[in-house]
């Protein structure tokens, strides 16, 4: 998976409305990109509803969050709404799994993104990244806080 | 409902708090500290297995709103019912019967518990409760938890409904 360091891989993905989020739109901002293998399964559920819980709190750290599966935007934004979160979700469906091959989460025997965060910088930079052992265990919501406290420091 | 204030102190990771004297405790045995939504139907499965066992067992609010619109109401309220000793007999009552949540239900479930039902509805809505029980959902994201029931034994996570493992190992 990509390294802190690195210049964030350029992408641009319809979110679950249709409208474009590309790179450049991150900038000035801390932005943490949640990659999640698919919508509906439960575990990816109870991950965004619980960061929905504390975007307050990343808000006032100037941080936005943004998930990204490889399904369509019709069907995030569907899944959007059944979760009932407000975190924008970009749709890495064509060429499928563009944007996790550029970021190297790419698991090609299932054709879909691993569980992965990643951290980017007012400068476009990949600050931090995390992939948790297995696709099944959640990164908790404290450990995006451990990260924006570890880049502030 | 409530937002999280963002000057409520950081979210970074932090060790679960200690059984403190305002936690809401029950029973004697293994120490067995729950993250709950009064919503969840996975809580109330797992408040089945827990009644069942002998443990010492710790209920801390963890209400996802996104999820369950109510959750925070109710965890509100279980405070105020609590305010009036009533705490584990509104936690039986509001998971033993998850259909009916709304304000009305929760009216009728107080005159049912002998709670004063104007007491009741000033106190769950009083600053007080509210962080109480934000004061829980902050400690239980500091201390990793992402999903309802979270039952900590021995300090370690244990998401999700128990298992049979976990079950019988506090079932002795």
């Amino acid at each position: 998976m990509i390294e802190a360091g690195a210049s964030a891989p350029d992408f641009s993905l319809s979110n679950q409305d249709g409208d474009t989020v590309a790179l450049q739109d991150l900038e000035g901002q801390y932005s943490v990109l949640v990659f999640f293998p698919a919508a509906f399964s439960p575990v990816c559920t109870d991950q965004l509803s619980v960061y929905e819980e504390v975007l307050p709190d990343l808000r006032a750290r100037d941080a936005a969050l943004y998930g990204i599966s490889v399904d369509g935007a019709f069907a995030l934004k569907a899944f959007q709404a059944s979760v009932g979160t407000t975190i924008p979700l970009l749709s890495d469906f064509h060429p499928k799994g563009g944007m996790a091959k550029a970021y190297d989460v790419w698991v090609p025997e299932r054709g879909v993104a691993t569980r992965a965060l990643v951290l980017i910088g007012p400068d476009l930079t990949v600050l931090w990244t995390h992939r948790p052992s297995s696709p099944l265990e959640i990164p908790g919501a404290n450990l995006i806080f451990d990260a924006l406290d570890a880049v502030a420091a | 409902m409530t937002p999280s204030p963002p000057d409520a102190g950081d979210l970074s990771s932090s060790p679960l708090p200690p059984v403190g004297e305002d936690d809401h405790v029950r029973g004697d045995g293994p120490l067995v500290i729950e993250y709950a939504d009064l919503e969840c139907p996975y809580c109330a499965k797992a408040n089945l297995l827990l009644a069942e066992l002998p443990v010492r067992r710790v209920f801390r609010h963890f209400p996802i709103v996104s999820k369950h619109p109510r959750a925070r109401i109710l965890a509100h309220a279980l405070e105020a019912a609590g305010m009036q000793g009533a705490f584990w007999a509104m936690h039986g009552s509001l998971l033993g019967d998850q259909g009916h949540l709304d304000d009305p239900h929760l009216w009728q479930r107080c005159e049912q518990l002998g709670i004063d039902v104007a007491r009741f509805d000033a106190d769950r809505r009083s600053d007080g409760v509210a962080e109480r029980v934000e004061r829980d959902f902050r400690s239980g994201v500091r201390a990793g938890v992402m999903t309802t029931p979270t039952l900590f034994v021995d300090g370690v996570a244990h998401p999700g409904v128990p298992d049979a493992g976990l079950i019988a190992r506090l079932n002795r």
